[in-house]
């Protein structure tokens, strides 16, 4: 991975922008989907896809590539925006969402769209995937990292448990995962419906190492990863805290915005808001 | 009379006939396997020994991966070795998976187009003293309306190797049933494998018999009691359900004109479900249905089970009996 520099940095700013805007107008066409989560995952979306991964968009099956797998499916609008954004297919195509004969399914479906890693909605599934992946890329003696995302509130699973157990009994250190710490999910607040905390203590006890970085901070977040990929004895998990909806005020930290679309009228209110946010980084930075 | 052709075991009815458990052909196949093809990887949950994948643990170490009581994480770390061009096999006892982990299976492996093969092992009433929580009888059921998997299930120990072996060369999951006890070699090596294949021949039959896994057993026995009493029937070995070998099914038939149908496993959705459909749109016929019905069973020695929950030969000739004069 490359060093970040400045203006790097700020360009990545600007895509995590657009990626916001192109969210919201596809969530829009749509009619249905999720709001928050994907909006306060773009900053990590945009690092992974612009300057994490080593991937090929125009040739998405390379052997080689990096995978990132994407566990808590119910966020892929944010995907699917860098995806189209990063050039894996057109940016027109995102207006398909969720309609008959589209690829980009309202949950993400492997087979339908290249360049996605694994089909994902049902939740805890993830990172066991991951392991999968990364398993073989041991035996194959490929070089190729494995990210998984996943949910705060899918740390509520079993199944994740029973991963996490074997991650860590493998020492699968070319697996790194990231949590999106935004405290919310589809009833209601993590801590009121399923407490966690304390989340890093949980995964110290089951021997991995644990980073936690503010997950709409790029700068912090490319640090963060590279901090994890220098772990070799365990596998490295990132508690990324971020904001529900970041960059729609009204939509920000609200769990009412977890599971639902915008309408019209709030899409352009929400669209105003990104047209200044994009304003103020320019200017930041000049 | 046994049919000539497929050089089954000429002692079959013989009392010194040798009895071995479906899963011992399970794991000398994995064994095989492992020689064969690198790609090929086990993994299981906490039940190595009594699945038989210790042979393939012991030989090849570093493929085999043990996940603990933890079917969920087994189906879905699976699915991430097999999208990276492994062959993994699943194995536990088929109540447990993929009956625990059924939607993880369906999400991650089914829908996901991952080569996986699924061993699901103590199936059947004759499963015994573990009781109805141990013995999977509605495995079939809950896996055959998943599209695009293979169902295997063998009828003695010799046809699972093969089962198992012949489970790669399918291009998608399978499922493969295999049972705890002891049930006599039917099969020979030179018999070859085939989807449906026509164990008992006669001339003028009345009925033809589908049994599948170690049922055959049972099918034959009653084939032979009955030709004592001038009752002719076919009996064929479905030795996959899915997908099924229509033409084959649909010919024999239309010989036999009426149907029964045998398997250790619930009478829903099973074998006897499978076949029922596909008479009821191209050739409806009189049937009766051999199998659990629509109850568990309990713990006790298989022959009584056999016996209590009418499943044994003595069932399946009623049964006939009961279908030739409809």
């Amino acid at each position: 991975m490359e060093e970040l520099h400045d203006d790097k940095l700020k360009k990545l700013e600007e895509i995590a922008v657009k990626t916001r805007q192109l969210i919201i107008e596809t969530l829009v066409e749509a009619g249905s989907g999720h709001s928050a989560g994907p909006l306060g995952m773009a900053d990590i979306f945009t690092a992974f896809y612009f300057h994490i991964l080593n991937h090929k968009p125009d040739e998405p099956d390379w052997p080689d590539r990096d995978r990132l797998v994407l566990s808590n499916g119910h966020i892929c609008p944010v995907r699917y925006t860098s995806m189209a954004l990063a050039g894996y297919f057109p940016v027109s195509e995102l207006k398909t969402l969720r309609k008959i004969n589209s690829r980009l399914q309202g949950h993400p479906h492997r087979t339908s769209l290249p360049g996605l890693e694994t089909t994902s909605g049902p939740l805890g599934e993830g990172i066991s995937q991951g392991i999968g992946m990364a398993l073989a890329a041991k035996l194959d003696n490929k070089k190729y990292h494995v990210y998984c995302i996943a949910s705060d509130g899918e740390q509520e699973e079993g199944n994740t448990w029973e991963a996490i157990m074997f991650a860590a009994k493998y020492k699968v250190n070319n697996l790194t995962l990231v949590i999106d710490r935004n405290n919310i999910q589809i009833d209601g607040f993590t801590e009121n419906i399923m407490p966690l905390e304390s989340l890093k203590a949980k995964y110290e006890a089951f021997n991995w190492e644990v980073l936690e970085v503010d997950g709409n901070n790029i700068r912090a977040f490319v640090d963060a990863i590279r901090q994890a990929r220098a772990v070799f004895e365990k596998p490295t998990v990132i508690i990324a805290h971020t904001i529900p909806g970041k960059g729609v005020d009204f939509m920000e930290n609200d769990f009412n915005w977890h599971g639902k679309s915008p309408n019209l009228e709030e899409a352009k209110i929400a669209l105003k808001e990104l047209r200044t946010l994009q304003g103020k980084i320019v200017s930041e930075h000049q | 009379m046994l049919n000539p052709y497929l050089k089954l075991n000429p002692k079959v009815f013989d009392k010194e006939n040798v009895q071995k458990p479906t899963r011992d052909g399970f794991g000398d196949a994995l064994v095989e396997l492992g020689e064969k093809n690198e790609n090929v990887v086990v993994l299981t949950a906490d039940l190595s020994e009594s699945t038989r994948t210790d042979g393939f643990e012991k030989k090849f170490p570093e493929r085999f991966f043990e996940a603990g009581v933890a079917e969920q994480n087994m189906a879905a770390v699976a699915a991430g070795l097999a999208v990276s061009g492994k062959i993994p096999f699943i194995s536990s006892y088929a109540t447990f998976s993929p009956g625990k982990n059924w939607e993880t299976i369906r999400t991650t492996i089914i829908y996901n187009q991952a080569s996986v093969k699924i061993a699901g092992h103590h199936s059947g009433v004759i499963t015994g003293p573990d009781g109805s929580t141990h013995q999977a009888t509605e495995d079939i059921a809950i896996v055959r309306s998943w599209p695009g998997i293979q169902i295997l299930v063998p009828c003695d120990a010799i046809e699972a190797k093969k089962a198992t072996i012949e489970s790669v060369k399918f291009k998608g999951p399978s499922y493969l049933r295999f049972t705890r006890e002891k049930t006599p070699i039917i099969t020979t090596e030179q018999t070859s494998f085939k989807p449906v294949s026509l164990f008992w021949t006669s001339e003028v039959p009345r009925a033809v018999i589908f049994a599948t896994g170690h049922m055959i057993y049972h099918a034959l026995l009653a084939a032979r009691e009955l030709e004592k009493e001038k009752i002719e029937v076919l009996v064929a070995n479905v030795a996959q359900i899915k997908p099924l070998d229509e033409k084959t099914i649909l010919d024999l038939v239309k010989k036999a004109g009426k149907v029964v149908t045998v398997e250790d496993h619930q009478i829903m959705g099973g074998l006897g479900g499978a076949i029922s459909e596909l008479l009821a749109k191209h050739s409806p016929a009189p049937m009766e249905f051999v199998g659990l019905q629509d109850t568990f069973a309990e713990s006790g020695k298989p022959q009584e089970l056999m016996e209590k929950y009418k499943m044994d030969h003595k069932a399946i000739i009623s049964a006939v009996k009961k279908v030739v004069r409809r």
